[in-house]
């Protein structure tokens, strides 16, 4: 069964899995799950706001995000950057935009729906006394949320925005289908190069495997750390 | 913006000389549907095995349970696809992986196996939370009154634990269909692979995404209503969402 296998294929392709294409999706991810906070943050206190437009423009954003397949919305991105790109720069004509910020700002769009809706979750779940209590002692709206209710939404939502940063981080394997190459992607140019397809692909389902294992056993961990007890 | 708008190259025919742009997304929704509804059946009879599995006092089924589910959930489903489709056929006796490249619609059947898997971890997470909810005296009261485990599971769980998790079910569902579109790197030509094509043809990249973006909506927007119709019907009584 593995007798005409050559696993040395992964050892001579190791630098080039691992300083390009590794880094590739670390920083994807990494990057994303930090503008996915922002942005869905944002977005979670649009829905929450006294005013009832902001919450619609918010509330059909996520839903309108979360009924589209990636795959779908990774293609939309790639042909639709260079033109936001024109809008934003007014040059005369759609402007060049690498892979990996073409890639960025679709996933930072995408994720942000998801992390509106568990940030939502995170600041619902603050008692009302909280900021209540913020205004009697004379703080601003924004004062309470920065000082009283995000930090506190944040803490009890941390393991789910991990939770979803491990999703994110294998969604990333997703921009195969622009031939980049991240992880996923490089593994399969050499796979394709060498014809050693059934190694490659072991070998990145092991990596992939071995890491989000890791991550979600981190996860648990943490939670049952800072689980505040009440 | 630069770009011709041709908002009626939908009925324009398409190289592929089997009717217009619009038949080609027509046919890419009945396919992204066909597959999503048998990746649906697998993912709930899986699903099912392995939440019982789960849900069950013995050591043993649990860790299989758990070792099942932490196996389909920690790779992505990309690659899941790619183990199925590439290196499954060559680990197996040589008959039986040319009998599997040779498969008429492998893409397909990869498709709807590959993402069926991938959904039944979720869904059996999803029902063992189900069967937890339930107090213990269902159990109890169960086996009092005689029925064996697999009677108990049969006749109380199981139709209790189904009726509680049907809205999360529903977005697992709506996933099942979404996760479809990740075929289209195994070649099954679906919804998003039609619209790939069709930019690719007539170079109207906007208006061919639009067309299936509004399809996924519509999809959507009839599994909501569906579901909900569902959901007040399986409704049980006594419980918040029930009369």
């Amino acid at each position: 069964m593995f007798d005409n296998l050559d696993f040395d294929v992964i050892r001579r392709s190791l630098p080039y899995l691992f300083f390009d294409g590794m880094t590739f999706t670390l920083m994807l991810t990494a990057l994303a799950a930090l503008g996915g906070l922002v942005f869905g943050t944002l977005i979670a206190l649009m829905r929450l706001s006294s005013y009832k437009l902001l919450g619609r423009i918010a509330g059909l954003y996520v839903d309108f995000m979360r009924s589209l397949p990636l795959v779908l919305v990774i293609f939309w991105f790639y042909f639709l950057v260079p033109y936001i790109g024109q809008w934003l720069t007014g040059a005369p004509r759609p402007i060049r935009v690498g892979a990996f910020t073409s890639t960025l700002v679709t996933f930072i769009m995408f994720e942000a729906a998801y992390f509106s809706e568990i940030m939502r979750a995170g600041i619902q779940s603050i008692s009302k006394g909280q900021p209540q209590a913020a205004s009697a002692l004379g703080l601003t709206y924004s004062q309470s949320m920065r000082y009283i209710v995000l930090p506190q939404a944040f803490r009890n939502m941390l393991p789910v925005l991990l939770t979803q940063t491990i999703v994110l981080f294998q969604d990333t394997s997703l921009v195969y289908v622009l031939s980049i190459p991240d992880f996923l992607g490089a593994a399969s140019k050499v796979a394709q190069r060498d014809g050693r397809l059934v190694e490659m692909y072991l070998f990145a389902a092991a990596v992939y495997f071995a890491i989000s294992c890791l991550a979600s056993y981190g996860v648990r961990r943490l939670q049952a750390r800072i689980a505040i007890v009440r | 913006m630069n770009y011709n708008w041709n908002w009626g190259i939908f009925f324009e025919p398409a190289p592929s000389g089997t009717g217009s742009y619009l038949d080609m997304l027509l046919s890419g929704l009945a396919l992204t549907i066909k597959t999503a509804l048998l990746a649906w059946i697998i993912a709930l009879i899986f699903g099912t095995v392995i939440g019982i599995l789960r849900s069950l006092p013995s050591k043993t089924a649990s860790w299989i349970g758990f070792g099942y589910v932490e196996f389909f959930r920690n790779m992505p489903l990309l690659v899941q696809l790619f183990l199925w489709f590439f290196v499954l056929p060559e680990l197996l006796p040589r008959a039986a992986g040319i009998w599997m490249k040779q498969l008429p619609n492998a893409p397909f059947w990869t498709a709807a196996i590959g993402v069926g898997l991938f959904m039944s971890a979720r869904v059996a997470v999803q029902l063992a939370a189900g069967i937890g909810s339930l107090p213990r005296g269902q159990q109890q009261a169960a086996t009092a009154l005689g029925l064996t485990t697999a009677q108990g599971y049969r006749y109380v769980l199981l139709p209790m634990a189904f009726r509680i998790i049907m809205p999360p079910l529903t977005s697992e569902f709506l996933n099942t269909i979404k996760n479809t579109s990740v075929a289209i790197t195994i070649g099954l030509i679906e919804l998003t692979g039609q619209a790939r094509a069709m930019q690719e043809f007539s170079f109207q990249v906007f208006e061919a995404f639009t067309a299936a973006t509004v399809m996924y909506l519509l999809i959507n927007i009839v599994v909501v209503t569906g579901m909900r119709f569902l959901e007040r019907g399986l409704a049980i009584p006594g419980y918040i969402s029930g009369k």
